[in-house]
């Protein structure tokens, strides 16, 4: 290496902790949570200066994506399956598995009046959406409640199903459906789409809607990442997702 | 396997293909020979589909069929039911999402149709309908089988359009590249072989059709 190009690399190497000082974190969240996690990612960037990068799909579809290999940081799952699934499989960091936070589902139309569970019992919809129960804890959560409440089969002829959380709530909001279950987190968030009205459904219509976090394989050695789940398990965040609709549970002494 | 996507599958590319060649032969037809000064327009429209992401192309599609949407409110005021999550309303998604694909070779088939021809047959005292029929047709023929398999196969191609108008219902709108798709998701990596593994062969076969007869067709068997 000639004198100048040494000097040059000198140079550029004391610049390298100034530059690793800024991390990145890539989060793969569970789509009724993207919102959320979006204001808490802003948040949790402003304090710290590292990078929060987002993508949302339902839990299943990015358990596929990581067991393939997707290159995600921080999984945010709405179930504990799922998160334990990689956790068992050795694709996320063992250990590094904890509940964030309880999610609440809703029952929702855009146009009608009222809603309760007289409007399922006695069928007075013509499309009812809920997410893809195979691949969305929101949507198995849903057909948990559907069975509790004995509707007939008859109504099932009429569920229409979304690929997440998300795209289940744009299927109502655009009227498509009559209804759809939903995060109360959407509806908490999304602006000026809520129009309507809402039933919250009774927790004791659905088993715990328990969300699961890990730290994947990838981030053993990424800090930012694990600052980031700590800060998840912080005062912060937790007023953030108390005021979407989360149930927090208490922080971690 | 999943023979019920399978079967919806193919029957809404057959449908589809059929009602492509019935409303894309006069609108092809027409392009091919106005001089209509907004032609442009209309050109630009039919080829939309080509270029538009699917989502976009399904999500105002979603709109426009809702009961409360231009095309849905009209359906159902006419006493049928609603379109959205329905067969019929994956036809029309599938009409307008193939639409170029038909359209296009056949525009392309009609313009070079010699005006000799055609004139020689009015001569001859045919008349238009039968000019159509018995000249035309005849000699666009290849551009006939291309708009009829290129619009099942495109069809037999979508997803997004489905993804946001059909609600993924078993038997009725769950097609079998939402059914593949589901697999991938679960995990499933067997039966979504199985499926694409069928999907591929069809695909192959049909378009290997058209070329083998298209080819004999321009050596003029």
């Amino acid at each position: 290496m000639t004198r100048p190009r040494l000097r040059l690399f000198a140079l550029l190497l004391t610049l390298l902790p100034v530059l690793a000082h800024a991390g990145e974190v890539y989060l793969a969240v569970a789509a009724n949570f993207a919102v959320t996690a979006g204001r808490i990612g802003a948040e949790f960037q402003r304090q710290t200066g590292h990078d929060v990068h987002l993508s949302a799909g339902s839990s299943g579809k990015l358990c596929a994506q990581i067991a393939n290999g997707a290159p995600y940081d921080v999984f945010l799952s709405a179930d504990v399956e799922r998160a334990q699934l990689l956790e068992r499989e050795q694709l996320a960091v063992s250990g590094s598995r904890f509940t964030y936070g309880r999610g609440q589902l809703v029952l929702w139309s855009a146009r009608l009046k009222k809603v309760d569970a007289d409007v399922l019992r006695a069928a007075r919809f013509t499309h009812l959406a809920l997410a893809n129960p195979k691949i969305a804890p929101y949507g198995a959560a849903a057909l948990e409640v559907l069975n509790r409440l004995n509707v007939s089969p008859a109504v099932r002829a009429r569920l229409v199903y979304g690929e997440d959380i998300g795209q289940t709530f744009q299927l109502a909001a655009s009227g498509a459906a009559d209804l759809a279950f939903v995060a109360l987190s959407q509806l908490r968030t999304a602006s000026g789409e809520t129009a309507g009205a809402y039933w919250l459904v009774p927790l004791s219509l659905y088993r715990p809607i328990e969300q699961q976090a890990v730290l994947l394989r990838r981030a053993d050695h990424n800090p930012a990442a694990r600052a980031f789940l700590d800060y998840l398990q912080g005062p912060a965040a937790r007023a953030i997702m108390a005021r979407f609709g989360y149930i927090t549970t208490e922080a971690r002494p | 396997m999943e023979w019920p996507a399978l079967w919806l599958t193919l029957r809404l590319a057959g449908i589809t293909a059929l009602l492509l060649l019935l409303f894309g032969t006069p609108l092809a037809w027409w392009l091919a020979r106005t001089r209509f000064r907004f032609k442009s327009v209309v050109e630009t429209m039919v080829a939309l589909p080509l270029v538009l992401p699917p989502t976009v192309l399904g999500f105002y599609l979603l709109l426009l069929l809702a009961p409360d949407g231009a095309i849905g409110r009209l359906w159902q005021h006419l006493g049928g039911d609603p379109l959205v999550f329905s067969f019929k309303g994956l036809v029309i998604g599938s009409v307008v999402y193939s639409l170029p694909f038909a359209v296009q070779p056949l525009q392309a088939a009609f313009a070079t149709l010699s005006r000799g021809c055609m004139e020689a047959a009015a001569t001859l005292r045919a008349a238009p309908l039968d000019r159509f029929l018995s000249v035309a047709v005849p000699l666009a023929r290849p551009g006939f089988l291309t708009a009829a398999v290129l619009g099942f196969a495109h069809t037999l191609g979508e997803f997004g359009v489905v993804l946001m108008i059909g609600g993924n219902i078993p038997g009725r709108t769950r097609v079998i590249s939402i059914a593949v798709y589901d697999q991938v998701e679960t995990l499933q990596y067997r039966q979504a072989h199985l499926l694409s593994t069928a999907v591929l062969m069809l695909s192959f076969v049909l378009l290997f059709t058209v070329y083998t007869l298209n080819r004999r067709h321009r050596r003029g068997a």
